[in-house]
């Protein structure tokens, strides 16, 4: 393994790189991981039972009680609703006990100069104006953004425009209501509620198409392991250079 | 008009019999939702409770919730709340007009000092000092104001006094304003829908005037007892909605088997009222009964939610106008083909990068 000139003035530039040698480090816990793929399934499921909630699928011929496709729709949307409602207060208790990287998820460092310079190198690097990406153990300040507020507050603004209309069905004086039912005079009306319930559908969804595609690139392009890192919680690096 | 009479000898000088008056009792209990011991509940309070005199206004409105009103499913019970409240101020159907009639407002607002109900049709326009809205020479926010001051409550008729409705529609020129945003100090019952239903309104009345109480509401003031669930939750469609039974077309087979009107753009989902339990016209029937969707008459700003026809209504929002799944769809699209271009790039990209320069320098090809 060599070193370069280049990286070396790289390593003067940077005082945050890790100095000593370090190959594979230990970043995202067992918890954290299952989250993650819990999370995930549930927000498929939450899209695309969504969509159908939306505009169902073709009617079907024979008596109403033959079948009960928009119940299940219905049903699958509520039930992965609570997994995600659920995972996301997990998700918060972890960032209290979990290790440092497990608050980034809650946590955007936008008073640092620095996270702004990283974020426009990372940016940079996709705009393929930098020959190589820094090495991050945690999120990448581009992930990290990103992840805030789309996942932290979207996801909040879903649980909260969601369980708003569901406390519709489950009726006034139910838990939902006292909790959620504010929200709906607050946004305007029934129909306002469930169009941005709509809306950050749409968000969340380009969201995850961007996510899936940069972990897969960042995995085979950047300097880190990145999918594996989400299986076995270690992040490998590809070289030793800072 | 002595202030001492009781409700019942009111309807009994109106000629209202005791048997049509105990009938009209059980009615009103059972169209509360109330047991049946509140029938004798309600007959005690009407004979022994003094009478508390209504006063009707009407700001800027189209009279529909009148209209409703005087065509209450049974006779009888518009025959009693009429005889209950035209008595006093409503210049629509008192016999009065004039500086007459403005003489009774002036007097029940004083003698009544508050102990008389406010009962507002339209809403006031504030714009241009109100004059879009004139009663007895003078606009009509300052007679709701002054008739208001003293009033014990106040029912805001209709989705025009409770929401604001067509006059309020954007762009709003005279700026026509919902009553409870012009009066705040005063206990204010919704009553909205356009028209609300006759049934509604004369059981909101009847449980104000017996129990001298305003009825239980919810977070946007409406009565509980009537708008307390959605169309959707009632609606005898709901076992095709649930089955997944959509029509499709107007005239399709779907819409002769009478299947749901959800992909018809349906607002029942979306809706408080009480249609689908109550309905219309004497009970005979109500809009999604007729083959039509609910369009969220009651519903605040209804008007100006986007299509009557669409699910997935447009959204009117800092000022530009979107439909969700347009813009959705066009976005997966735009972000689809920006993957594909940024992956073929990167590809080429990094092949070109590994062509000129040996490995150990490339910057993503060291330790492989
Ligand atoms: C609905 C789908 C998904 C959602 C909502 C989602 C969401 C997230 C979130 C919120 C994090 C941050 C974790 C934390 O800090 O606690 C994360 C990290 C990660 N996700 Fe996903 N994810 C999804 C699907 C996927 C898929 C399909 C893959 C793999 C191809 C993937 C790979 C990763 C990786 C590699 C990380 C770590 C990124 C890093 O090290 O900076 N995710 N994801
Ligand atoms: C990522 C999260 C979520 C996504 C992408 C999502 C997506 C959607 C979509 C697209 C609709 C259809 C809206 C329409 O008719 O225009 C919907 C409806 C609904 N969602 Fe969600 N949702 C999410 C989370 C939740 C959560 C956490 C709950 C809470 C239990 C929830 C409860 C509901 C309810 C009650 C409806 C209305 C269903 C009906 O009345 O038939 N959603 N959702
Ligand atoms: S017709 Fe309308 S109110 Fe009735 S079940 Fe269908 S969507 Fe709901
Ligand atoms: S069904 Fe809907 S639109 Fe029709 S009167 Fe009732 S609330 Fe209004």
């Amino acid at each position: 393994m060599s070193i370069t000139s280049e990286d070396l003035l790289r390593e003067k530039r940077r005082a945050s790189v890790p100095k000593a040698r370090r190959t594979a480090v230990y970043v995202y816990q067992t918890p954290l991981r299952i989250w993650h793929w819990v999370n995930a399934l549930a927000i498929t499921v939450l899209a695309i039972t969504g969509w159908f909630i939306a505009n169902p699928l073709p009617s079907l011929a024979g008596e109403a009680s033959d079948h009960f496709v928009m119940g299940y729709l219905r049903f699958f949307h509520f039930a992965a609703g609570y997994v995600f409602a659920v995972g996301f207060l997990f998700r918060i208790y972890w960032a209290f006990v979990g290790n440092s990287y497990s608050r980034q998820l809650f946590t955007l460092p936008f008073w640092r100069r620095s996270f702004w310079t990283e974020l426009w190198h990372e940016v940079r690097w996709y705009a393929f104006k930098e020959p190589e990406p820094h090495k991050y153990y945690g999120h990448n300040p581009l992930a990290h953004l990103f992840m805030v507020v789309i996942i932290t507050v979207g996801g909040l603004v879903m649980i909260v425009t969601g369980f708003a209309l569901y406390s519709e069905q489950t009726g006034l004086g139910s838990w939902q209501d006292e909790l959620f039912g504010w929200v709906i005079p607050l946004v305007g009306q029934s129909q306002d509620v469930r169009l941005w319930h709509h809306w950050g559908m749409w968000v969340i969804v380009v969201f995850v198409m961007l996510h899936v595609y940069t972990a897969i690139r960042e995995d085979v392009m950047s300097r880190q392991s990145l999918i594996s890192t989400m299986i076995s919680g270690w992040r490998m690096f590809k070289d030793d250079r800072p | 008009m002595p202030t001492t009479e009781t409700f019942y000898e009111v309807m009994r000088r109106q000629g209202i019999t005791r048997r049509s008056f105990i009938k009209f009792c059980s009615l009103t209990a059972t169209a509360l939702g109330l047991g049946p011991s509140f029938a004798g509940k309600i007959a005690h309070a009407m004979e022994t409770k003094p009478r508390t005199p209504v006063l009707w206004l009407h700001g800027l409105e189209c009279t529909c919730c009148s209209e409703s009103f005087i065509r209450s499913a049974h006779p009888l019970v518009s025959d009693v709340v009429l005889s209950m409240i035209s008595l006093d101020y409503d210049d629509l159907i008192m016999a009065s007009a004039g500086h007459q009639a403005e003489a009774i407002l002036e007097e029940i607002t004083h003698k009544y000092k508050g102990n008389y109900i406010l009962a507002v049709e339209g809403n006031p326009p504030l714009n241009q000092d109100g004059m879009s809205c004139i009663i007895g020479g003078r606009p009509f926010v300052e007679q709701l104001q002054e008739v208001a001051k003293d009033c014990k409550a106040i029912i805001a008729w209709g989705s025009c006094a409770s929401w604001g409705c067509v006059q309020a529609a954007r762009p709003n020129p005279t700026q026509a304003t919902p009553v409870d945003q012009v009066i705040r100090d005063k206990p204010i019952i919704k009553v909205p829908g356009c028209p609300p239903i006759a049934e509604v309104m004369t059981g909101v009345l009847t449980y104000m005037l017996t129990f001298e109480r305003v009825p239980k509401l919810d977070r946007q003031g409406r009565p509980v007892m009537f708008y307390g669930q959605r169309i959707h939750d009632k609606c005898y469609r709901r076992p095709h909605f649930d089955a997944g039974q959509f029509v499709e077309e107007w005239d399709d087979e779907a819409a002769r088997k009478g299947y749901c009107l959800y992909k018809m753009g349906c607002k029942g989902p979306t809706t408080y009222n009480a249609c689908s339990t109550v309905r219309w016209n004497d009970g005979v029937s109500f809009p999604i009964q007729s083959g039509h969707g609910c369009i969220g008459c009651s519903e605040d700003g209804f008007w100006d939610k986007g299509s009557f026809y669409q699910h997935v209504t447009d959204t009117h929002a800092f000022g530009v106008e979107a439909n969700a799944d347009k813009v959705g769809l066009g976005a997966v699209g735009v972000v689809g083909a920006a993957i594909g271009a940024h992956a073929a790039y990167s590809a080429i990209h990094r092949a070109k990068q590994q062509d000129n320069q040996p490995s150990d320098a490339s910057p993503a090809g060291d330790d492989r």
